[in-house]
C-alpha cells in the first residue's frame, strides 16, 4: 500500500530545516569545544584542559572587563526596567491618547535606528559633554545602555499588561482602593513575571552590546565584548573561546529562564 | 457633569505624562536628542584633529557622493563611497535572499510539527538570536579562517593542498551576516505560518494542485506578511552592520557602517561621518515605510 498522502509535506523542506539547525549550532559548538583545547590552536585538537579558562580568569584585563560588563548590565537592566514599567502602564491602561504614536516611536527608536548611527550620535554628544564638564566616567555608558535597553524591557511588560484581566483592577477600584494601592496590591503581583522577563532581556541586551559601547567608552573602560573585539585583530588563542563560552552560558541560561517564565502565564 | 469628566480627563492625562517622564527623558538624552545633534554636525566644517569647527558648510553632504578635484576644482562622483554603498546594498540583499531560502523551509518545518513540540523547536532558533552577535561572528571566523576547521578538514581529506582564502572576503561577510541574521527571518515567517489554516492547503490538493502549486498559490500568499517582515528585519540590520564586516571583512571589505566609523577615526571628517549616518538612516527609514505600507495593505486584504 502506498504511503498516505501527507498534505503538510513539501519536498526537501525537512532536509533544509535540518541543515539549518546544524549550521546554526555547529560553529557555536566548535567554539565551545576548542575553548577546552590543551594546545594554542583553535582548529587542531590536542586534548582536554581547563588551561584557557584559568588563563582568562587570571588575566587582569579580562577580570576588570567582566566586572565592568556585569555592573553595566545590572545598572542598565534596573534603570531601563524602572523607566519601562511606568511607561508601559501609561500606554496600556488609559486608552489611546494624543501623542501615542510619537511616544511609541520614541520608545522603539533604539530598535529601528541602526546601532552604528546611535553610536556615532552618542560619540558626538558625549565628546562635547566630556570637554565641557571634564567628566569621563562610567555614567555615559550607563545612560547609553539604559536608553537602548528600554524597548527590550518595555515589550514583555506591555505584553503582560495587555494580557491581564482588568476586572481585578476594577474590583480593587470599586472597593475604594486608591490608584496606588490598586497598583501595589492588584496589578504589581500579576505583573512580576513581565517585569522579570523585561529586566532579563535588558540585561542580556546590555551584556551583548559591542557597537555603542565601543564608541561611547573612554580609555580603559573596556567591557568583555569590546575587549574581545580588540583581541580579534591579533592571533586568537582559545582564551577568547573560553570567554565566549562563559558569556554564551549566561545568555543561554537567561533565554531558557525567559522562555519558561513567559510560558507559565498560560 | 462635563466639569467633572473634564477634570478626570485632565488628571488622567497629567498622570500619564508623569508616568512616561522617566522613559522619555532617558530616550531624549541618549537616543533622539543626539540624532538631532548629528543633523547639525553634518552641516559644519571638520576640525583639524577630529571634531568640528562651528562654521556652516554643506561639504559634508557633498562628499557623500561627490568629490572635488584637488587641482581643477572639478566635481566628480566619489567612486570609493558609491562602491561601498553599492556593496552594502548588494550584500544586504544577498543576505536577505540566503536567509529566506534557508529560513522559509525551516519555519515551515517548525509550523508543521505537533503543537506541543513547536515551542521547543522555536527555542532552538531563539537561543542563537539572543546570544552575543560578536561571539557568533567569531564562531564563523574560526570556522573559515585559513587554519580554521573547514580548511583543515579539506586538507586532511586531501581535497585541497593549500587553504582557500575565505576570511577577509565578501564571501566571508556574506556567510557571517546570513548566519547571524537567520533567526530574524525564521521568527516572523513562523509567526504567520503558525496561524495558517491547513484546510486551505487540503482544499488546494483536492483541486489537483501539485505540491509546488500549493506552495506557490496557497501557502505563499497566506504567509506573505511574515515574509515581508522577515526580509525587512534582515535587510535593515544588514545594511547597518558594523561588527560582522569589521571582523570578517578585516578592514578591507568595508560596508557603510565601517565607512562611517572611518570618518570619526583616521578620516577625521565628522561632518561627512554625520552625513553618511543620516544617509544610512534615510535608507533604513524608506525600507521601514515600505514595510508599513505593505503590511497595511495585507491587513486591508484579509481584515
Amino acid at each position: 500500500m502506498a504511503k498516505p498522502f501527507d498534505i503538510r509535506r513539501q519536498t526537501g523542506f525537512n532536509a533544509i530545516a535540518m541543515a539549518c539547525f546544524v549550521l546554526l549550532y555547529l560553529p557555536i559548538i566548535l567554539l565551545v569545544i576548542y575553548s577546552f583545547n590543551a594546545g594554542r590552536s583553535v582548529a587542531i585538537w590536542e586534548g582536554f584542559s581547563w588551561r584557557w579558562y584559568i588563563s582568562a580568569w587570571q588575566n587582569d584585563q579580562v577580570q576588570s572587563a567582566t566586572v565592568r560588563s556585569l555592573i553595566l548590565a545590572t545598572s542598565a537592566a534596573i534603570f531601563s526596567t524602572a523607566c519601562a514599567v511606568p511607561a508601559a502602564l501609561a500606554t496600556t491602561r488609559q486608552g489611546s491618547f494624543k501623542g501615542y504614536t510619537f511616544v511609541f516611536a520614541l520608545i522603539n527608536q533604539p530598535l529601528m535606528v541602526p546601532e552604528i548611527v546611535t553610536a556615532v550620535a552618542l560619540l558626538i554628544v558625549f565628546a562635547a559633554v566630556k570637554v565641557a564638564t571634564g567628566y569621563t566616567g562610567f555614567g555615559y555608558l550607563i545612560l547609553a545602555h539604559t536608553a537602548f535597553c528600554i524597548p527590550f524591557a518595555y515589550m514583555p511588560i506591555r505584553a503582560r499588561l495587555q494580557g491581564m484581566n482588568l476586572n481585578l483592577e476594577q474590583a480593587g477600584a470599586d472597593l475604594y482602593g486608591t490608584p496606588w494601592r490598586v497598583f501595589r496590591h492588584v496589578t504589581l503581583p500579576q505583573l512580576w513575571p513581565g517585569i522579570l522577563a523585561g529586566a532579563m532581556l535588558a540585561f542580556v541586551t546590555s551584556l551583548d552590546d559591542v557597537v555603542i559601547t565601543e564608541f561611547v567608552k573612554s580609555a580603559g573602560q573596556d567591557t568583555l565584548p569590546t575587549y574581545m573585539l580588540g583581541q580579534m585583530r591579533r592571533v586568537v588563542t582559545p582564551e577568547v573561546n573560553a570567554i565566549s563560552s562563559a558569556l554564551l552560558a549566561i545568555s543561554v541560561v537567561m533565554v531558557m529562564a525567559f522562555f519558561f517564565l513567559s510560558k507559565t502565564r498560560k | 457633569m462635563s466639569d467633572a469628566s473634564d477634570s478626570v480627563a485632565r488628571r488622567t492625562s497629567r498622570n500619564r505624562w508623569f508616568l512616561l517622564t522617566p522613559a522619555l527623558v532617558v530616550l531624549t538624552l541618549a537616543a533622539s536628542g543626539p540624532l538631532l545633534v548629528v543633523l547639525i554636525y553634518s552641516f559644519l566644517t571638520p576640525g583639524d584633529y577630529g571634531g568640528v569647527v562651528w562654521k556652516p558648510s554643506t561639504d559634508g553632504w557633498f562628499s557623500v557622493i561627490l568629490q572635488r578635484d584637488f587641482f581643477t576644482d572639478e566635481l566628480t562622483f566619489a567612486d570609493a563611497h558609491l562602491s561601498i554603498f553599492w556593496r552594502s546594498i548588494w550584500l544586504s540583499l544577498m543576505t536577505t535572499i540566503i536567509t529566506f531560502v534557508i529560513g522559509f523551509p525551516t519555519a515551515y518545518f517548525i509550523a508543521t510539527r505537533p503543537a506541543n513540540r513547536r515551542d521547543i523547536w522555536m527555542l532552538l532558533i531563539i537561543i542563537p538570536f539572543w546570544t552575543n552577535l560578536l561571539i557568533r561572528t567569531f564562531a564563523v571566523m574560526e570556522l573559515i579562517r585559513n587554519e580554521g576547521t573547514v580548511n583543515s578538514m579539506l586538507i586532511a581529506l586531501g581535497i585541497i593542498d593549500q587553504p582557500i582564502q575565505m576570511l577577509f572576503t565578501d564571501f566571508a561577510v556574506l556567510v557571517g551576516m546570513a548566519y547571524v541574521f537567520l533567526p530574524l527571518m525564521v521568527l516572523p515567517i513562523y509567526a504567520s505560518m503558525e496561524r495558517m489554516d491547513f484546510s486551505l492547503v487540503e482544499a488546494g490538493y483536492d483541486l489537483y494542485a501539485t505540491r509546488w502549486r500549493v506552495l506557490r498559490n496557497v501557502i505563499m500568499p497566506l504567509v506573505k506578511p511574515g515574509v515581508i517582515a522577515g526580509s525587512i528585519l534582515v535587510f535593515v540590520p544588514s545594511l547597518g552592520a558594523y561588527v560582522t564586516p569589521r571582523v570578517l571583512g578585516g578592514g578591507k571589505q568595508l560596508m557603510l557602517g565601517n565607512l562611517i566609523e572611518l570618518q570619526f577615526g583616521q578620516g577625521r571628517n565628522w561632518p561627512l561621518g554625520a552625513a553618511l549616518s543620516l544617509t544610512l538612516l534615510f535608507i533604513v527609514t524608506v525600507a521601514l515605510l515600505f514595510y508599513v505600507r505593505a503590511a497595511g495593505k495585507e491587513e486591508g486584504h484579509h481584515g
